[in-house]
């Protein structure tokens, strides 16, 4: 199969259902044979694009270009624009091979070329001998592939997957996703995943964008938005995060950070005086019996053991922190109401400007 | 209603006393379940196998044959009734079908004011029996009916609507459309967002999409409709013999029956024919929609995107519903029209309007609509009574052969009403009832059952549906407070079902109030008819059809309130139901 790598670009994109605002100035720019996510909570805007892409929904004000060419105006059937649903959407009344064959149909392609080209289909997610099956003859994973097989049998510009992973059982998804990845490697195909897992996200794209409330809030490489967050709903959203609130202060050369609490960090990054937060992963804070210098001073308020580390709330520094400890067995889980001394990777620490 | 009777203390009532083998003890359930399965065996089962006994008997040696029905096919009358019959039922489908797909794909497919309209009047038709609307529409669509007299005065030509087999086709597929649009539009409503969306994306649209994917989603709704239509039209007597077309099965059976005699077997025959095609259209639907259930509708995507038309196709669906809809209204217009003439012949409306005819079906009907009261009354108290006591010992009880009372009940969906009323005069006619020596075949309370027997079938689904409503749940924590079985049943169960019951009984009665097939079979006197069978005599005459109309409009009046109030009972109920569980 060969595929022409496209580009995606979306500019200044509007898009109301009466009063609710649903996207409001979406700007992007996808590179050609890109694996792109967009990453989000439930009613964050992300599918709705995704369906703008695609062309179902409300007409959006603004511009979608995909190969630099707008389509707005088009309607879903004239997009070339492959994508997978979330339910699948197989049609129960027509058999697999009938199903893949169907968009090839619509093109009026010649019978020996739709055979052939179904076949390759088929093969290509490892399902050929399951052509004559029908649907509801399938499992989860099966219908996901088939489902796949009829979207890229079209040889579409782009591939849209909304969710394609939420319906199967969690061991499943993992490999379906691994195997998405290397699909999507072998086509070269342009595509956008749609997910509200973090996970799925970071595992499989090149690049994602975190959306809330319609607005895009970074895009970035997956390890660039965990480390480098652009505000706290990105950081709160990728993975967990301690944010405490205070204040930089210039002693001189030296610059910290002092909490509302009042204990200061030594800043180590460059930082303007003012209010400000700062965001601390919980490995990032190393907790420990004994005192020490640089220390704040905190009380175990809980603790849960998860296999390989210990989470510990502590309420230190005027919040409760979250903090990972890795697991030994000659290490002994510290009480809860023990008084503990923390010391804070300063290098790993996120400064936001409030 | 099954009840334990109060059980007397230490073992000392008389089934006690007596040997076990001689008194077998039954709970309550399973006695109520005993009386209704020999109520049914009686009143259904064994009048129908009579029936087909008789078609397969030698009249004269009395052994069994096969000779009446090579006898029936011999006869080109019947052959001729028999294809008539098939292809009636046939073109009412196709008919009903050109009716109802626009509607139906209009209403689901796009944002359209009209849509609550016709939802609301494309039910209009069932509530007026297909009889009473013929001799309208015979006014109306006839040879010189008010369209063909403009036709020829303007156009030079007229269109046979009414003429034969075409006015019983035209009839039936006007009043029975609405099956075919509410199980289509059901079946429309329920196929997934996405199944549409993914054909858009693959590059399919417009009728393409429709035909190829929309289409045979929604065939489960539209296949179980057609049957529908098709065993209704194949089993009509009313509307045929109105219309003065005597050349179709059901007709026949009745014409051999009450002009020949009831030892006559072609009646038989043709009754074992009318059955047999209706089981037979049944299981045929059931072979074809095996499998085939295709409810897709999944979180996230409710039905099809409704979309706007654009000003081109909102003149072009606003003409198709109001030109669909105007003809679906014509027998009412017709018949209320018809009810206030002086004169109506030969004419596009009456010469003249007049409140007489309302005055001289109150004199001579008074008889007809108090007997319908009270026929279709008793016929509903029996529904809702039988069909609850069924549906309680169907779904909550264990008693062995609990099945067979739902089959059986269910099975009268397939016997046509002129089989039921030959069976009853073939089986009763021997039957004197006590002290009034007059055989149970002549006498009036037969109708009634006979209605009731008939109504059984949706009364026991209004019931069931109604129990499935009441969680176990319920009853169990009253029997574990300390309540009996029966207790249970009349304190909690029953009080809980009354909007599903009472919707039930309502139903029931509105419906068994118009239904003329069984009736006019089992009519022994003008004294004891009852409104449909009224309407049927007032309107073999041209003097009389004024006064057949407005007692048509009685009828209409009559199944329209019936089935209001039905649909208000049902929504309050649903209310109540929601609002309880909120809290």
């Amino acid at each position: 199969m060969k595929t022409e790598m496209l580009g995606i670009e979306i500019e200044n994109l509007h898009l109301a259902f009466g009063p609710t605002r649903v996207l409001t100035g979406v700007n992007l720019s996808i590179k050609p044979g890109e694996f792109f996510a967009f990453l989000g909570p439930s009613g964050s805007g992300k599918s709705t694009l995704l369906r703008s892409i695609a062309g179902f929904g409300p007409r959006p004000s603004g511009a979608i270009r995909i190969g630099g060419r707008d389509v707005l105006d088009l309607p879903p059937w004239k997009r070339n624009v492959g994508m997978v649903f979330q339910s699948y959407a197989l049609w129960p009344h027509l058999s697999v091979q009938e199903n893949v064959a169907f968009g090839l149909r619509e093109r009026k392609l010649p019978g020996a070329e739709i055979t052939r080209r179904v076949e390759e289909a088929l093969d290509l997610v490892g399902l050929s001998h399951l052509a004559a099956r029908m649907p509801n003859q399938l499992s989860g994973g099966q219908q996901q592939r088939i489902a796949l097989a009829r979207t890229v049998v079209i040889e579409p510009q782009v591939l849209l997957l909304d969710e394609p992973l939420s319906n199967l059982d969690a061991s499943l998804r993992v490999q379906m996703r691994r195997e998405l990845l290397a699909l999507q490697r072998k086509l070269g195909l342009t595509t956008i995943f749609v997910t509200h897992d973090q996970e799925e996200a970071n595992s499989t794209s090149d690049r994602m964008a975190v959306l809330d409330k319609g607005v895009i809030q970074q895009i970035g490489r997956p390890q660039e938005l965990y480390d480098h967050p652009a505000n706290l709903f990105v950081a709160r959203f990728l993975g967990t995060a301690n944010v405490l609130e205070g204040r930089v202060e210039k002693r001189g050369e030296a610059l910290r950070f002092v909490t509302g609490s009042g204990d200061a960090l030594p800043l180590p990054m460059a930082a303007k005086a003012g209010p400000s937060s700062i965001v601390l992963r919980p490995q990032n804070i190393t907790i420990s019996p004994l005192c020490g210098p640089d220390t704040i001073i905190g009380q175990v308020l809980h603790s849960e053991f998860l296999g390989s580390q210990i989470r510990y709330i502590v309420q230190a520094a005027g919040s409760d922190l979250v903090i990972d400890k890795s697991h030994h067995m000659s290490e002994p889980t510290l009480p809860t109401g023990a008084e503990v001394a923390l010391q804070v990777n300063m290098d790993s620490a996120v400064l936001l400007n409030a | 209603m099954p009840q334990d009777t109060p059980r007397p203390a230490d073992g000392t009532g008389l089934a006690d006393r007596l040997p076990a083998f001689l008194f077998p003890r039954l709970s309550g359930a399973a006695l109520a379940g005993l009386l209704i399965a020999i109520f049914l065996l009686g009143f259904l089962i064994f009048p129908v196998l009579q029936v087909v006994y008789v078609a397969f008997i030698d009249p004269r040696s009395g052994g069994l044959t096969l000779q009446n029905f090579a006898d029936f096919f011999a006869t080109s009358l019947f052959r001729e009734s028999f294809v008539n019959s098939f292809y009636v039922s046939a073109m009412s489908v196709v008919v009903a079908t050109i009716i109802a797909l626009p509607l139906a794909y209009i209403t689901t497919r796009f944002n359209f004011g009209g849509s609550a309209l016709i939802q609301s009047l494309g039910f209009i038709p069932l509530i007026m029996p297909p009889f009473v609307g013929a001799v309208a529409m015979s006014l109306i669509f006839g040879r010189n009916g008010t369209v063909n007299l403009m036709l020829r005065e303007h156009l030079g030509f007229t269109i046979p609507f009414m003429e034969g087999l075409n006015g019983v086709i035209l009839v039936q597929s006007i009043h029975y459309f609405p099956f075919i649009l509410i199980n289509l539009s059901a079946s429309l409503r329920n196929i997934d967002r996405s199944m549409e969306e993914a054909a858009q994306n693959l590059g399919s649209s417009g009728l393409r999409l429709f035909r190829k994917i929309v289409f045979p989603l929604a065939m489960p709704g539209y296949i179980a409709g057609a049957v529908l239509v098709f065993i209704k039209v194949f089993d009509d007597l009313g509307t045929p013999l109105l219309l003065n077309v005597n050349n179709m099965l059901a007709p026949q059976a009745y014409l051999r029956i009450t002009s020949v005699g009831i030892s006559d077997p072609m009646g038989y025959v043709i009754s074992v024919i009318l059955v047999a095609f209706s089981i037979l259209s049944l299981w045929a639907s059931f072979l074809v929609m095996r499998g085939k259930d295709y409810a897709t509708v999944q979180k996230g995507g409710g039905g099809l995107a409704k979309r706007d038309l654009s000003g081109r196709e909102k003149v072009i669906a606003y003409g198709a519903v109001l030109f669909i809809l105007a003809l679906v209204l014509s027998p009412h217009l017709g018949l209320l029209l018809l009810s206030f003439s002086t004169i109506w012949s030969f004419a596009p409306l009456p010469d003249g309007y007049t409140w007489a005819n309302y005055i001289r079906m109150w004199e001579g009907s008074q008889d007809y609509i108090l007997n319908t009261l009270l026929y279709a009354g008793i016929a509903a108290l029996g529904d809702v009574i039988l069909g609850t006591a069924i549906a309680y010992i169907v779904m909550r009880t264990g008693i062995v052969g609990r099945k067979c009372l739902d089959y059986m009940a269910t099975a009268a969906l397939a016997v046509p009403g002129v089989v039921l009323g030959i069976g009853y005069l073939r089986s009763f006619q021997g039957i004197e009832v006590p002290f009034l020596d007059k055989p149970l075949a002549q006498w009036w309370v037969i109708i009634a059952i006979a209605l009731m027997i008939r109504r059984l079938p949706y009364a026991l689904r209004a019931c069931m549906a109604a129990l499935q409503q009441v969680s176990v749940a319920l009853e169990e924590a009253a029997e574990s407070l300390g309540a009996t079985k029966s207790r249970t049943i009349r304190r909690v169960v029953v009080p809980l079902m009354t909007g599903g019951i009472l919707a039930g009984f309502v139903t029931s009665f509105a419906t068994a109030a118009v239904e003329l097939s069984a009736t006019i079979m089992l009519v022994s006197s003008e004294a004891d008819s009852p409104l449909a069978y009224g309407i049927y005599l007032f309107m073999q005459t041209p003097s009389g059809r004024g006064a057949g109309a407005a007692l048509g409009i009685v009828a209409v009046i009559i199944v329209g309130l019936g089935t209001f109030l039905a649909q208000i009972i049902i929504e309050r109920d649903k209310k109540l139901k929601t609002s309880g569980t909120e809290h």
